[in-house]
């Protein structure tokens, strides 16, 4: 369940920005994961619920998947990676410290492990909607 | 968008009292040697402690305490493994002891990782092994554990010292508590270390002499126990409990 902690993570998040833009409920919250992590959506979204304070405890979740795409800096060589590719082992380590993809994915082009990741690295808080305290 | 994992790094370190850095601007000083002794010595005393290794791209702590076939535990986060005593976290978890080529920005995004999803629990003393320098994650644990504080190692060499005098200077102007520097590996004793850290208005915690039987304790806790290397840093954990 190291879903449950990013999961704490957003909640913290949301309660502050919430408490800085003054909204009194939030309605929205949206979430992006990058598929580099393989985040499991179903154990993350429960965490989200399970651990959802009064003010967001009608919110609804949003979750958009990010690709991960990686970029060399040796050659410029762009590519998504999938990560059904992955050995258990070294998907469990990407899983909890994505940069561990630089000992383990090397450039398709040149086999450079010093790429950079672009997008799908890991989780966002993307947006929140809500009500103000003022309507 | 906002990164969740800033939020909840003060929580997961909520339950420890005192979080120690042992660095050097320089390389090759035994920090690694010394953090690891310290977080030794501190448990020796009856304390309970943490270890963790930040030196990402050279990490070595595992190999001074002689630490296989570990992995944390997942539960609402990742529970570190008990070594010796101590609760102990690497990287080497997760790279599988093979080269890891990070860069700055990556440093930086493991160093957050791990910190928003280690869950600590209740420790007296939590011992960070640093990279060498004043790089991404010496800024990094400075701006994200507001309450950490800095042991500082030098060798008994000018060269060593001109750039630990430059680390005490940073951590001065950025308000960075430090316990004070240890001088390591001194082959024959010199007053030169101690009258520049005093005349920085630092303490000056002791020195710790070359001890040619220390690479032969290497991996045996009980041999590194008995050294004088760790004597020397058990002296030093009395003087910061």
């Amino acid at each position: 369940m190291h879903e449950w902690a990013l999961a704490e993570g957003v909640i913290s998040t949301v309660a502050r920005l919430a408490e800085e833009e003054g909204l009194e409920e939030v309605t929205e919250i949206t979430v992006r994961i990058g598929e580099l992590q393989q985040i499991d959506h179903e154990i993350f979204l429960f965490a989200l619920d399970q651990q959802r304070t009064p003010m967001m405890s009608k919110a609804k979740f949003t979750i958009e998947s990010i690709s991960a795409k990686l970029k060399c800096r040796v050659c410029g060589e762009e590519w998504q990676f999938s990560t059904e590719s992955l050995g258990e082992d070294v998907s469990e380590a990407v899983h909890f410290v994505p940069e561990m993809a630089h000992v383990f994915i090397k450039c398709p082009s040149c086999g450079s492990p010093d790429f950079e990741i672009l997008e799908g690295r890991g989780v966002w808080l993307a947006s929140i909607r809500g009500r103000r305290k003022d309507g | 968008m906002a990164d969740p994992r800033i939020e909840v790094i003060d929580r997961r370190l909520t339950g420890v009292a005192r979080i120690v850095a042992v660095s050097s601007g320089k390389g090759g000083v035994g920090k690694s040697v010394v953090a690891t002794a310290l977080a030794l010595g501190l448990r020796r005393n009856g304390k309970r402690v943490g270890l963790l290794d930040l030196d990402f791209t050279s990490p070595s702590t595992h190999i001074i305490l002689g630490a296989e076939g570990l992995k944390p535990v997942e539960d609402r986060g990742i529970v570190p493994p008990v070594l010796h005593g101590m609760s102990y976290m690497s990287i080497v978890y997760y790279s599988a002891d093979e080269p890891t080529p990070l860069r700055g920005s990556d440093v930086s995004d493991a160093i957050i990782e791990l910190l928003a999803i280690t869950r600590w629990g209740v420790l007296d003393f939590m011992v960070i092994d640093m990279p060498p320098g004043i790089g991404d994650a010496a800024l990094d644990v400075i701006r994200l554990i507001r309450r950490i504080e800095f042991l500082v190692v030098s060798t008994p060499s000018k060269v060593a010292y001109g750039t630990v005098r430059k680390q005490l200077e940073l951590l001065k102007r950025l308000s960075v508590p430090v316990i004070g520097v240890v001088e390591n590996m001194v082959m024959e004793k010199s007053p030169y270390i101690k009258a520049q850290v005093e005349s920085e208005d630092i303490p000056y915690l002791g020195s710790i002499m070359y001890d040619p039987a220390l690479e032969g304790a290497f991996g045996d806790i009980e041999k590194l126990e008995s050294t004088e290397v760790f004597m020397s840093v058990l002296r030093i954990a009395r003087f910061i409990m």
